[in-house]
């Protein structure tokens, strides 16, 4: 009970700290709206997603289609709405699995160093030789286009830089004093990695899970641009983008709206993974 | 030093091979198997059996791999599914178009981002500062794809302007090769160019922080010398690595840009060998670009050692 309400104690000193700071407002203000429009998007999105208003095909933005109708005669707005809650899952998903891969490769490569350490860096270096998007464009294909396959992909995309911080700090931390005394009075592995060294790690790791989110929403945006990421009739951003390139002329709102969002969205992710990286790690901030 | 470069070489072996087992494995992952997508609806078994000898599929799949590794070491990356073409000369065609690419959009990054970051380091914690930092910011969130999609809306309706269509070589007509690629250069090099700024602006930071840096003010040398001489020399050393990654990842990372602009690189080669199902040029062109990305890098290590003696090569 007492760790549970201290880490909450901390989340809260972390948001009030980030709140401080302006442009960690903006970061903030930002990252929650999106989350709240992902949350609430049945409530906000004023039509059905695949409902298609014949009579109304390619409708400029208007009182009652906020940012137009797209070729099937489909509500943009609704679209873009439910589009953030498919780019949050995505981004939250696949950097849990790459975070959860790298938290324990990381920590095993970095504790127990020699030849464990040996085989799982020289894997990593291995998927590090791909230029990244080129990798998830290859998984997927090779796993075919969908949802869970775009997660999976970016998932192991993204595995390898996880791996690598986390190892880096367990290793500085390692040799740190109360490392060895706990050691020395015989406590258990376990007992160290989890309660001694993840705490002193959660720094970085978090500093770079919130930038991997947005990599991640970037990733599944240029997966879906090019047809090999979410698929129709579900709404992604990219898929949406690209899809706007035929009518450009006749409907630029069509790109405008789901541009805006992404580079909103990710623009937001950005900014607050910066402003945290200041606040939980100062000895980074120039 | 020469030591260091063969060591680092022979390094690469293993990763290589990793690499194209890599490939090799993810290739079996693919549901069904390769001849259904080559066969598509005609499902005729002396056809399968024909295709399945052809390909050697018939093989335990250790030989598989190393009859098709063999094969590549000896430069031969085996013929297309659909235009049953050898791939290497078509890989290397295509490398040329995204290698020019490649160039013109790094040197692009470059103009745009290492004055804005070293003006952005002197000038640290003012207006001029700010607005950089936003505009890295901007760079490294912006997908390229977005911002290509707002470039040709824009153009078009403030200008009405279209890039080209279809594709010239430069050496036929480089008035209109260049105009064709330039598009696509200024997006890449946009994009690229915030990473830089951000990573020019700290690294002249760190260096202006530095105790040789107070020694050489001591002397009572212009503040000219300072920044140009001192500052910008050692600053610029960790750009080198930083660079040298973004040009690997773009020789294979303009995938999305190509084909926006329909520029016939490697990158469409990949996309279009992926939506055909044509799983000889995917291995092939993948195998390709992650050597190319790996050369890059093991050059940059290279050139990093002779650019700064302090890093030690043993």
């Amino acid at each position: 009970m007492k760790t549970i309400s201290g880490i909450i104690k901390g989340i809260l000193n972390i948001i009030k700290e980030l709140f401080k700071d302006p442009i960690g407002r903006i970061g903030l203000i930002g990252v929650g709206i999106i989350i709240l429009l992902s949350l609430f998007a049945p409530a906000i999105a004023p039509y059905d997603i695949t409902e298609m208003f014949t009579k109304n095909k390619m409708v400029a933005p208007n009182g009652e289609f906020l940012f137009g109708t797209d070729n099937f005669g489909r509500d943009v707005f609704s679209r873009i709405i439910y589009g953030a809650r498919v780019s949050l899952k995505v981004g939250i998903i696949s950097v849990g699995i790459s975070a959860t891969c790298g938290y324990i490769l990381g920590m095993a490569a970095g504790y127990f160093e020699g030849i464990v350490d040996s085989i799982i860096m020289r894997f990593m270096d291995i998927l590090f030789a791909f230029p990244s998007i080129l990798l998830a464009l290859f998984i997927v294909s090779a796993l075919g286009p969908s949802l869970n396959n775009t997660m999976i992909a970016i998932g192991i995309v993204n595995t390898p830089v996880f791996t690598r911080t986390v190892r880096a700090s367990v290793i500085s931390v390692k040799s740190m004093e109360y490392i060895v005394s706990a050691k020395s009075i015989g406590l258990k592995t376990i007992n160290i990695i989890l309660k001694h060294i993840t705490p002193n790690i959660l720094a970085p790791f978090t500093v770079q899970a919130t930038l991997a989110l947005s990599g991640a929403i970037l990733t599944e945006a240029s997966l879906s641009f090019l047809g090999l990421g979410i698929q129709p009739p579900d709404p992604s951003w990219g898929s949406m983008l690209s899809e706007s390139r035929k009518y450009m002329e006749k409907a630029p709102w069509l790109a405008i709206a789901p541009a805006i969002f992404i580079i909103c969205t990710i623009l937001s992710f950005n900014i607050l993974g910066d402003s945290l990286r200041d606040v939980l790690d100062p000895k980074l901030k120039l | 030093m020469r030591s260091y470069i063969i060591r680092r070489i022979l390094m690469l072996i293993p990763v290589l091979i990793g690499i194209s087992l890599c490939i090799f494995l993810i290739m079996q992952l693919i549901p069904g198997d390769v001849i259904s997508g080559l066969l598509g609806i005609e499902e005729n078994p002396e056809l399968r059996a024909q295709y399945v000898k052809k390909f050697g599929l018939d093989q335990p799949l250790y030989k598989q791999y190393l009859d098709w590794i063999t094969n590549v070491v000896k430069g031969d990356f085996g013929t297309s599914f659909r235009t049953e073409k050898e791939i290497l000369p078509e890989m290397m065609s295509r490398f040329k178009i995204t290698f020019q690419l490649t160039i013109m959009a790094a040197v692009i990054s470059w103009l745009i981002a290492i004055p804005l970051g070293i003006i952005s380091a002197l000038k640290r914690n003012t207006w001029i500062d700010g607005v950089v930092r936003f505009v890295a910011l901007l760079g490294v969130s912006v997908p390229n794809f977005a911002f290509a999609t707002l470039l040709i809306l824009f153009l078009s309706i403030a200008f009405d302007y279209y890039p080209p269509v279809g594709y010239v070589g430069f050496f036929e007509n480089s008035k209109v090769n260049m105009e064709i690629m330039i598009l696509p250069a200024i997006v890449l090099g946009t994009i690229m160019s915030g990473s830089v700024m951000r990573m020019t602006r700290s690294s002249v930071l760190e260096v202006l922080r530095q105790d040789f840096i107070k020694t050489v003010r001591a002397k009572g040398a212009s503040e000219k010398v300072v920044i140009f001489v001192h500052a910008l020399r050692n600053g610029l050393i960790p750009i080198i690595t930083l660079i040298g990654m973004q040009i690997g990842g773009l020789l294979g990372g303009t995938v999305v840009t190509e084909q926006i602009f329909s520029i016939p690189g490697l990158g469409q080669m990949v996309l279009t060998a992926i939506n055909q199902r044509d799983y000889p040029v995917v291995q092939g062109c993948i195998l390709f670009i992650a050597f190319i990305y790996v050369m890059v890098n093991l050059i940059v290590d290279i050139l990093y050692t002779y650019v700064d003696p302090r890093i030690s090569y043993k």
